[in-house]
């Protein structure tokens, strides 16, 4: 049977099926993990309907969207509304038995770099969570997606969902990345050229040198972002790079039971001959450091070129999506990328605040200072990377810069807590949603790689990383 | 219990931009709460409001004719962006039972079959006629019949369209997912059972 590794991961997790041919089927998931804010409602519905969680130490809790990331901070909350939130979470999880870090533990962090680092996600898993960017776990060879409140409610009550198998993609990413181009690149270069809605409805399987060539942090950031092209799960098959990442994590297997499991997980991979329904192929060498001008990620260009001008786009709706996105943004068809000056700069968030990212960032920022008038931020996807960057001095690399070195947390990605960009403020970040207001009201975001966020601090406007001294 | 959903008559109103994300159906002050009430007045607050929290007069369901439109022809995409089904409660209740678009993100459609609102996706030059129609109060009623599975429009013309038989059932019943799923308690065990026994790994 020719099969793609999606169908294997899916059908090894069916329980049952709803129709002969396995589309609509009830489906186990491993794991999950919970936030303070997508969750109240579902531990409330399991009480008001006197219902248990069915396996709950398949489930972890982390406070991420709604802590303050000061660098003092303390377990009070400055906004009572947060307060409420995080108080009432940590209520659910005592009392359902579900493992929480809250906002002062060691562990702490946002929960897609968090499940990773501690060895929580394995090759060959499904894991849903209350978070669009669950997809990230594809980096291990898991099915991870996004839910919603009342699937949330529903994984707790009865350890499965109910499922609609999706259609595949094979995205083929072959040749070298040049200087300066990231993993970042590659997944702005695939939002580009497929669109917002270009995944919806599949699961994208990438494969290709390249992305074999890249750190499992690398292929992190990749599946995270395939969600804004449309992607409900976004695999890569697992391989020795995945395996050495995992082996000395502290909730990976350990012994016996490791090796019993990595000679299952090599088996995780599609067939030579398996048939997908849709192929996209992508050149590396083709791949420049990207950068987005609208307000939709597939609003992007290469950060050499223009801002493009809604005139040349003979489909009406896009064109005037283009213009809505441009009188947003305070922006002019034909001024060059490298021309727009900015007002702050944000490194963070589940997509790009792992420890190579501030590596990344760092190389940039070493010995060089932000530009005035810019506020820089970075904020540690996780209190571990946090250590671990203070620990290789890359605060004090950020500190004599001029950036804020911060606690971490999802912050001003979504803007939950008070880290938000005010009315007409221009941010270079590092994040995954250029949406209007979406890091604050009026706010105008720019994605890009972390380097780029470095690089855009330091020179006031956006940079073109492959000019600048330090990027790897 | 959610609403069942039948046959709905009401007004359409149309919104017909790309990509309108759930960051724009419910802007994150409005997620600060621990329940599903209380969202009326956040659902398209940006759109609907200006800043000092007067109505925006050009904003659709600001507009004499579609103040209580039942429902909304949307762009590709609509819904994309945050899993939060805080968006959905919202357009519930502004009083939004349907949706009719050529795209919807996944975790948005999902979460419209959880709680009763009636995703319906149909051709580009459909849903662009069916704008056209809601453009103008006069033609805008729809009546959307969903288990005849077809869209009337007040010319007359009647538009099929598809749902998967799984959620058309649990809409018009009105379901209760996990009680249904739990039906399957028995299976479910035994299939965790076998899982956990070939992967121990995952224990």
């Amino acid at each position: 049977m020719r099969q793609t590794l999606y169908d294997k991961l899916v059908d090894s997790h069916t329980v049952h099926s709803f129709d002969p041919d396995g589309r609509q089927l009830l489906l186990y998931v491993d794991r999950t993990v919970l936030n303070e804010y997508t969750s109240p409602q579902a531990f409330t519905g399991l009480r008001d309907a006197g219902r248990a969680v069915w396996r709950p130490r398949a489930a972890l809790g982390t406070v991420d969207h709604v802590n303050p990331t000061a660098v003092h901070r303390t377990a009070e909350m400055p906004d009572p509304c947060g307060a409420r939130q995080v108080a009432y979470f940590a209520d659910n999880c005592r009392d359902f038995g579900v493992e929480l870090f809250d906002v002062l533990h060691r562990l702490q962090g946002i929960e897609h770099v968090v499940m990773p680092e501690i060895g929580l996600v394995l090759p060959g898993m499904v894991v849903a969570a209350g978070d669009s960017h669950t997809t990230t776990y594809g980096a291990f060879g898991a099915l991870g997606f996004g839910i919603g409140t009342s699937d949330i409610e529903h994984y707790l009550a009865t350890q499965t969902l109910v499922y609609r198998r999706l259609r595949t993609m094979r995205v083929s990413v072959d040749g070298n990345l040049a200087p300066g181009v990231s993993a970042k690149d590659i997944v702005m270069a695939l939002i580009r050229t497929i669109g917002a809605a270009g995944a919806t409805g599949y699961a994208i399987e990438f494969t290709g040198a390249t992305i074999t060539a890249l750190s499992v942090e690398g292929r992190m950031t990749i599946c995270n972002m395939a969600v804004e092209c449309g992607a409900r799960g976004a695999i890569m098959a697992p391989d020795q790079t995945v395996f050495d990442y995992l082996r000395d994590r502290p909730r990976a297997p350990k012994g016996e039971l490791w090796d019993r499991a990595v000679a299952s997980w090599r088996t995780l991979h599609s067939d030579p001959d398996a048939v997908f329904d849709r192929d996209i192929i992508l050149s590396a060498r083709e791949i420049e450091p990207m950068v987005t001008w609208g307000t939709s990620p597939d609003q992007a260009a290469p950060i050499g070129s223009v801002v493009p001008d809604p005139i040349q786009e003979p489909d009406l709706a896009r064109r005037r999506d283009m213009e809505r996105a441009l009188t947003y943004m305070d922006l002019k068809p034909g001024t060059r990328l490298t021309d727009i000056t900015i007002e702050r700069a944000f490194i963070g968030s589940c997509t790009n605040a792992r420890i190579e990212d501030l590596r990344a960032a760092a190389a940039v920022a070493r010995g060089r200072h932000v530009a005035p008038g810019v506020r820089a931020m970075v904020v540690p996807g996780s209190s571990s990377v946090r250590r671990v960057a203070e620990a290789e001095g890359l605060d004090r690399i950020f500190l004599t810069a001029g950036f804020e070195w911060l606690q971490s947390g999802c912050s001003m990605c979504l803007a939950m807590n008070d880290d938000v960009l005010r009315p007409g403020e221009r941010c270079a970040s590092s994040t995954n949603r250029n949406f209007e207001g979406r890091q604050g009201a009026g706010g105008r975001t720019h994605l890009m790689s972390p380097a780029m966020v470095a690089a855009a601090a330091i020179h006031g406007r956006l940079a073109d990383p492959r000019r600048d001294p330090g990027v790897q | 219990m959610m609403q069942p959903f039948s046959t709905v008559t009401g007004v359409a109103a149309p919104m017909p931009s790309a990509n309108i994300d759930t960051d724009v159906i419910m802007p994150k002050q409005f997620l600060k709460g621990v329940d599903r009430g209380g969202l009326r007045d956040g659902t398209f607050h940006g759109l609907r409001f200006d800043p000092t929290g007067g109505e925006r007069p050009d904003f659709v369901l600001n507009r004499a004719g579609w103040r209580d439109a039942k429902f909304l022809v949307v762009g590709p995409n609509f819904g994309c962006g945050s899993s939060r089904e805080h968006a959905v409660w919202g357009l519930g209740q502004l009083g939004i039972r349907g949706l009719i678009g050529t795209s919807f993100a996944g975790i948005f459609f999902d979460n419209c079959v959880r709680n009763g609102l009636l995703a319906v996706t149909l051709d580009a030059e459909v849903v662009t006629y069916l704008s056209r129609l809601a453009t103008d109060p006069a033609t805008a009623v729809l009546a959307v019949d969903l288990p005849g599975q077809s869209i009337v429009t007040s010319d007359g013309q009647s538009f099929p369209f598809a749902v998967d038989p799984g959620q058309k059932e649990a809409l018009v019943l009105g379901l209760d997912a996990i009680g249904s799923t739990l039906k399957h308690r028995e299976e479910i065990l035994s299939f965790e059972q076998t899982h956990l026994r070939q992967n121990p790994w995952l224990a």
